[in-house]
């Protein structure tokens, strides 16, 4: 059971949340750049959040089912197609052994997601996750991106395993903005935001940049005017966090993300807070970027806020519809309930019996 | 003086930072404090990354908000051993310096008017103390190069490096765990694997513990290597009273 690649689309690889627990000895985490989008699709198609989901950027793949299925496709807008018609986003879509899914152009966004129900694709964990690390090459598929020919296997269950289908979609996600407009990111300043000049902060603050084609799983760099710093901007090395937003000598920032390395030696100015990441990630080349200041009391008060949307998500996909019970499924939950009241009136007595009454 | 400032990195980061200069105390500082925070866990810490000067504590805030986390931090960090270490653990690393495994070894004896012999002794006979793993899984930065060895890095980096090579570079010395491109100088290789991400410990060292480079030839390196593969060899290890 599984699905063949055709075309393997541009840096296609098996994520999942990452790998953690081995930072301290020089690893970067990995995992997928926009964690919103990938819980997502897993939650619509029954799957736990960390579940491997296939990210693909800008162009998607070109895959085959080999098996009947559900899968759920979110993140980047890359018009995916299914069996040659237009397949819909954000939403547990039934998939038929033979069916070719595809993506065309993209509208918006970078990354895309596609998860596949039965808990994601059957591949061994390494060092505690299935994220693919392609500077170590271990994780995911043998450790590399997907190439043509690939035969990506997962465990699906029977076919009413969705059986609330209709209730498995979310609203379009209005957190990513429209094409082009403006991304605003919470920004927690520091570590090292004291090695900035005043002026620089207010550049940094109140200025436009702009995302560039130098950015990539390991890091966002950024265009605009020149931060300025006090003294230059070497530190001895310390640990980067997701997100940290790091200024080299030329001013310009570079937001270091899944890929990053654990450690490095330019100046912190701050980092961005981590319910922005997939806005950021989300963002093409070109796109305009401002920074607003934010304190980590806030920033974790809208981390709380988000999980709990999250969560409230989870529970709203599984309601059942009334109408959409299967009959099936129907029989199976009242059988037991009742067998279970035919056993208790049995011994309760509560009738006459008249076929023993005469003995 | 308080032993560590604390500074914000992020929603889910923050830093311990312990001096604004590298020094062994402050790097034996760091460990103390990582290992105490390991002993005695607070729920939400997710990991440490210990660097050169500072600790930086990877936290779950649906867990444990920032207030909290530092006040826990300050609570069990009032007790850190002033500075010193009652024990140090040294693993040893078998090197094969020289000839193809280190083509640089001629060229650094020159620069520092000693024969390729006199570098080995001096190299393999410190213990050098792991103040940081960064760059590549497993790389170490190692403190206390002896100043007779410090060589400025190549002027044009090599493609590729192969896994396991010891070199210097400027006042470092090191191992490469991966093959990577790079500008030290090749001393040496070694045929054990301070990365393996199939092995139950995938680094075989951590911050704060030291490394010591012993001298073989080629026929023990070759026998080694083949250990290696069969997953026989164990680097031998050493805790020493300090």
């Amino acid at each position: 059971m599984g699905l063949v690649v055709r075309k393997p689309g541009l840096l296609t690889t098996i994520q999942d949340k990452g790998r953690f627990g081995y930072m301290g000895s020089g690893f970067s985490p990995s995992g997928v750049m926009d964690w919103r989008a990938s819980r997502i699709a897993n939650i619509l198609v029954d799957n736990p959040e960390n579940a491997s989901v296939l990210e693909f950027a800008i162009a998607g793949p070109t895959l085959r089912f080999s098996t009947d299925t559900f899968i759920a496709i979110t993140g980047a807008n890359l018009s995916p197609i299914l069996n040659g018609k237009p397949a819909p986003m954000y939403r547990a879509i039934q998939i038929h052994r033979g069916a070719l899914l595809r993506f065309g152009a993209p509208v918006q966004g970078v990354y895309g997601y596609l998860a596949v129900a039965g808990g994601g694709f059957a591949i061994p964990e390494v060092m505690g996750s299935c994220s693919t690390n392609l500077r170590c090459h271990i994780g995911g598929w043998h450790g590399r991106a997907i190439e043509g020919g690939d035969y990506l296997p997962f465990t699906t269950k029977s076919m009413d395993y969705l059986p609330f289908i209709e209730s498995h979609h979310t609203p379009y996600d209005s957190f990513y903005g429209k094409p082009h407009e403006t991304v605003e990111l919470r920004v927690i300043p520091g570590p090292q935001d004291d090695m900035f000049t005043d002026k620089g902060l207010d550049t940094f603050f109140n200025e436009t940049f702009t995302t560039t084609s130098k950015c990539d799983r390991m890091g966002y760099r950024l265009d605009g005017p020149e931060i300025e710093t006090k003294n230059g901007s070497d530190i001895i090395s310390d640990g980067i966090a997701l997100g940290a937003i790091q200024v080299p000598s030329e001013g310009r920032p570079i937001i270091m993300l899944a890929d990053r390395q654990t450690t490095g030696g330019y100046a912190k100015i701050g980092t961005v807070a981590t319910v922005d990441i997939p806005r950021l990630v989300q963002s093409p080349a070109g796109t305009p970027i401002r920074f607003r200041r934010i304190g980590v009391d806030e920033a974790q008060g809208v981390y709380r806020d988000t999980e709990r949307y999250i969560r409230m998500l989870r529970h709203r996909v599984h309601r059942p519809i009334a109408s959409q019970m299967s009959p099936r499924r129907t029989a199976r939950r009242l059988t037991p309930i009742l067998q279970k009241q035919a056993e208790i009136s049995r011994t309760k007595k509560r009738w006459i019996d008249f076929s023993t009454k005469g003995k | 003086m308080p032993l560590f400032e604390i500074k914000i990195a992020g929603d889910s980061a923050l830093n311990l930072v312990f001096s604004d200069t590298t020094s062994p105390e402050t790097s034996t500082a760091i460990r103390q404090a990582a290992d105490q925070l390991s002993r005695d866990p607070i729920p939400g810490i997710i990991e440490m990354i210990p660097t050169f000067c500072s600790l930086m504590i990877c936290y779950d805030p649906m867990k444990i908000g920032f207030d909290e986390l530092v006040s826990n931090v300050r609570t069990r960090l009032t007790t850190l051993g002033g500075g010193h270490v009652s024990q140090r653990k040294i693993i040893h690393i078998p090197v094969c310096y020289g000839g193809k495994f280190g083509p640089d070894l001629d060229d650094v004896a020159r620069y520092h008017h000693l024969s390729p012999d006199e570098v080995i002794k001096i190299h393999s006979s410190k213990d050098y103390l792991i103040d940081m793993l960064g760059f590549l899984p497993g790389f170490a930065y190692l403190g206390g190069l002896d100043k007779r060895l410090e060589t400025p890095r190549l002027e044009t980096p090599r493609t590729r490096i192969e896994a396991g090579s010891v070199g210097i570079g400027g006042s470092q010395t090191g191992v490469y765990p991966l093959p990577s491109p790079g500008g030290w100088r090749l001393i040496g290789r070694t045929p054990i694997r301070p990365y393996d991400p199939n092995r139950d410990k995938p680094i075989l060292y951590s911050a704060g513990e030291f490394l010591h480079f012993d001298p073989v030839d080629e026929n023990e390196y070759k026998s080694i290597a083949a250990r290696v593969e069969d997953g026989t060899y164990e680097c031998t290890t050493e805790v020493k009273e300090a």
